[in-house]
């Protein structure tokens, strides 16, 4: 391992060797060729899915047009949300400026297609061409009577777990802005996407189970809803990275208590619905938990066990976006006989890097901020069958002859709940057992 | 249109849905195609990320794009420590014989002196064996589009690698563009049938469309050789394919005094290498011209088996020309590209109704008319064009087909027409690295997908399920 890169030692550890921290939250390397993205991007697919806002793209076009509807987040109404709107920069503002295209895209914009709201993205360029983008939202929002927020998120101003949190800041000055009565029994659902409808799958278990769902924050997101996200009796966080920060702050404005929960793998996914119903205190609530969990664990299971049979002792790798996902990831593989040998994240906590030094046994390469030289050889050592990744690892898996299952927001399947497990079974069941395999290992 | 290069009313200012791309997304991909070259993009992190994400989506290969990976600090202090360290890191990790440099938006606007950068990290790196060569291509995402990055690459690499005062040789350089992998593979046959020695540059056909691999390479074989780029200096003539090329990048800048040569421009002024500039060889007049000049340079006939080639298209052309007779078209992409396309169209009888691009050439009205005899005259051919501009007018222009790439599949899907896909990006089908386009077999390709397309649409909506046409 001659050729990996000096000063990343620290980002790679073996579980079972206690003498090591992993160290993360380090901005990459020059010269790496880094899996990670910008905290334009961060922000960029955190509030896109709020789907009647305009999303302006303030910046020369490429950070548009790289992001224009790339994630399959689902709306259940308007689809403003799925077009790309950029300012287009060009030299011209470059050296003069770009406010006024800024002013004029705006207005422009808001006139076209009247949105409930608007969110302008800077990108690294008006970063350094020092447009003062606040002035102009705060100039449109007067004329257009309509709340616009200028998201900060020049690429180079830190990583793309950055972009979450100013994407979270942003969302806060919309929340508590309105005042609708909601029932008592009612929650947000916060860091779920909508990716492939996953979200209506867990609206239905929570009122299955007699909770109002408020907002749903940001998958299949409305400005409204997110006005009166205040509103609700408990946040339920998934995904610790994107969300959690909005949580927090939201539990310091307004006393909202929070709840971390995974949707992904049955466990976790039961720990969820259980949860919540513990946290409101109602009998009912808890016995329509535990009926709606038996239900679909009998519906499930026996095709579970079948897949275990099948793929007991296949080995996978999973590289995702956050650690918290791969703890469920590890979890549900595991479910269905397969052993994770080598584990990362682009943008891990301490904690949860922790957690999965615990989860897993002994050997298991766990690795922060990784490449594709670094991933190529621990899936090799590992001997990894299956790998779990984003579409950027998609053509490394196949080189080397692994099977590979999508776990990206841009996946066309449904991974959260119950029968997301199933559909987690079955592509990893396809892809490790196809026999296309004979012809490259 | 009295104008052919605003768009719409009401999109003055913004782009909503662009259909072009940024320029240092063009420079990597003519990086891929130099042997044993790893791409580096001098900027953020974000850049080399989404570009390397949208590569890979349409080929389906691993692609390597390194960053500098500016932070803040390297937005105030310059990016020197930065460049130098990712240079090391590359070699260390990679031991590249070439890192193909491109700039971007943001090292461009601080004002990155890289080849101040590249002189020094040689000086410091003198005599070690591991030096690459270093090519640099200047490609500020605000100026132009990708399709400008590719050939400012193109000729970048050029002007820095090809040998100067050298005996002429024998060969021959094709600059043939942003083509498909297959498309450089037929391209490849084709010239050697004339028996000729050639250059072709760049040549992606392995790197971005490798074989299943015994053991992972770090650095995807295939390219053109390094040796070979620099004989196109002596090369006894240069063919390049586009009619515009890099007229965008030009269009975009604020000073527009300083001269953007192509590849083939470059070696013609500085070398002395005759230079012939044809359209990509698409539909049967086009190819013509190409073999035309290939049998000038080699002084051979075109092969029996091209010939029949040709025969053949003609014979389909015949049985399929009434499927496609009268139909209206939209076609979109890059400037020529859609040219080529156009061309190919009005040999069977389908009627362009809305021609556009997202390049900002300008002159793509003009050359198209120019081209097609003034045929076009009164059809909207537009530069500066996105997809909602183009979603908007779609309705009236009642089309039956679309020609294009991935990204207008919405605009198909509303108008429930087919969308034929070319060029790139195909992000929704398999199979992009071996589309075809050029030549009498490519416009074959795509002349059977084309009917096909109109055929099949006829058929599910035919009220009976026939099973013969
Ligand atoms: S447009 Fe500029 S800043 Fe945006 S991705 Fe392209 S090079 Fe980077
Ligand atoms: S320019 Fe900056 S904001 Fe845009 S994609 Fe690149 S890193 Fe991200």
């Amino acid at each position: 391992m001659d050729n990996f890169l000096t000063g990343r030692e620290k980002q790679i550890v073996r579980s079972g060797d206690t003498s090591q921290k992993i160290q993360c939250a380090k901005p990459s390397l020059a010269g790496s060729v880094s899996q990670r993205a910008c905290v334009f991007c961060g922000s960029r697919v955190v509030l896109y899915p709020i789907s009647d806002a305009l999303h302006v793209i303030h910046g020369p076009i490429g950070c548009a047009a790289y992001t224009w509807d790339i994630r399959g987040a689902l709306s259940s109404g308007p689809e403003l949300h799925r077009n790309s709107f950029s300012t287009d920069l060009h030299e011209k503002e470059v050296v003069f400026g770009g406010e006024t295209k800024l002013y004029e895209s705006l207005s422009e914009l808001i006139d076209r297609y009247k949105p409930k709201a608007a969110f302008v993205y800077s990108t690294c360029l008006v970063g350094v061409i020092g447009d003062d983008m606040e002035a102009v939202c705060r100039r449109v929002s007067k004329e257009k009577q309509l709340t616009i927020i200028p998201v900060q998120s020049p690429g180079y101003s830190g990583t793309k777990k950055d972009g979450y949190k100013v994407a979270c800041e942003a969302l806060a000055t919309l929340v508590g802005t309105s005042d609708r009565e909601i029932p008592k029994i009612s929650i947000n659902i916060l860091g779920d996407f909508n990716i492939a409808g996953e979200l209506w799958l867990l609206q239905e278990y929570y009122r299955k189970m007699g909770i109002y769902i408020n907002a749903t924050i940001t998958g299949d997101g409305r400005v409204d809803d997110i006005r009166n996200a205040h509103k609700a009796g408990l946040n339920v966080v998934q995904c610790s990275g994107s969300m959690m920060y909005l949580a927090k702050i939201m539990k310091e404005k307004y006393g909202q208590p929070f709840m971390k929960v995974s949707y992904f793998g049955v466990e976790d996914m039961s720990d969820a619905l259980y949860g919540v119903a513990k946290f409101f205190k109602e009998k009912e609530l808890m016995e329509n938990a535990s009926l709606l969990i038996k239900e679909e664990f009998a519906r499930i299971m026996p095709v579970i066990r079948m897949y275990k049979e099948k793929l007991q002792g296949k080995k996978a790798a999973i590289y995702v976006g956050g650690s918290f996902k791969a703890i469920s990831l590890i979890k549900a593989l595991r479910l269905i006989g397969v052993q994770t040998v080598v584990v990362g994240s682009q943008t891990g906590t301490p904690e949860d890097y922790a957690l999965i030094q615990e989860l897993c046994d002994e050997g298991t390469i766990i690795v922060d901020d990784s490449n594709p030289i670094e991933l190529s050889q621990f899936v090799k050592e590992k001997k990894a069958d299956i790998f779990i990744g984003g579409v950027k690892e998609r053509p490394i898996a196949y080189k080397l002859g692994l099977g590979f299952c999508d776990h990206n927001h841009e996946r066309k399947e449904g991974l959260a709940g119950y029968e997301g497990m199933l559909n987690f079974a079955k592509e990893i069941y396809a892809t490790a057992m196809s026999p296309v395999w004979q012809f490259t290992r | 249109m009295e104008s052919s290069t605003t768009k719409m009313p009401g999109s003055a200012a913004s782009v909503r849905n662009a259909c072009k791309l940024c320029s240092p997304l063009g420079a990597s991909l003519v990086f891929k195609g130099i042997h044993g070259c790893i791409p580096m993009i001098h900027g953020s992190q974000g850049c080399a990320t989404y570009i390397r994400r949208y590569i890979i989506s349409h080929f389906k290969e691993p692609v390597d794009i390194a960053s500098t990976n500016f932070s803040e600090e390297t937005t105030i202090f310059g990016g020197h420590k930065n460049f130098n360290l990712g240079l090391d890191n590359i070699i260390r990790q990679y031991r590249p014989e070439v890192i193909g440099i491109s700039s971007a938006c943001l090292s461009e606007t601080i004002g990155e002196d890289v080849n101040r950068l590249i002189k020094e990290y040689r000086q410091m790196n003198w005599g070690s064996e591991l030096l690459p060569e270093l090519v640099y291509a200047s490609t500020p995402g605000y100026q132009g589009t990708h399709i400008d990055g590719f050939h400012e690459t193109v000729s970048a690499t050029i002007s820095t690698l090809a040998v100067k005062d050298a005996k002429v040789g024998e060969h021959i350089n094709i600059f043939s563009g942003f083509v498909s992998p297959q498309d450089i593979r037929h391209l490849k046959e084709i010239i050697s049938s004339f028996g000729l020695d050639y250059v072709l540059f760049p040549d992606y056909s392995d790197s971005l469309d490798n074989p299943n691999w015994e053991k992972y390479h770090l650095i995807p074989p295939g390219g053109t050789l390094v040796s070979d780029i620099k004989r196109t200096g002596a090369a006894r003539g240069s063919i390049e394919f586009g009619y515009i090329l890099n007229e965008g990048a030009m269009n975009t800048r604020v000073n527009k005094a300083k001269q953007v040569l192509t590849a083939g421009e470059w070696l013609e002024v500085n070398r002395n290498i005759p230079y012939h500039r044809i359209g990509m060889p698409i539909g049967i007049k086009e190819t013509d011209k190409f073999f035309e000049l290939l049998e000038w340079f080699s002084n051979k006939p075109t092969s029996q088996k091209l010939k029949d080639e040709r025969g053949r298209l003609i014979d389909s052309y015949v049985d399929g020309h009434k499927y496609t007779f009268g139909k209206r078209a939209i076609i979109y992409g890059e400037e020529d590209l859609v040219i080529g396309m156009v061309l190919l169209l009005l040999e069977i009888g389908i009627e362009p109704v809305l021609i556009a691009s997202g390049g900002t050439g300008g002159r793509l009205k003009q050359m198209i008319d120019e081209l097609t005899e003034g045929k076009t005259k009164d059809v909207k051919i537009m530069n500066n064009m996105d997809f909602e501009s183009m979603n908007e007018m779609a309705d009236e222009l009642k089309p039956d087909i679309i020609i294009g790439h991935s990204k207008g599949y919405y605009i198909a899907r509303r108008l429930n027409i087919p969308l034929v896909r070319i060029g790139f990006p195909v992000h929704d089908r398999f199979g992009a690295q071996r589309l075809q386009h050029l030549g009498y077999q490519g416009t074959m390709q795509l002349f059977d997908r084309i009917v096909n397309a109109l055929i099949e649409y006829k058929q599910e909506n035919s009220p009976i399920g026939y099973k013969y046409i």
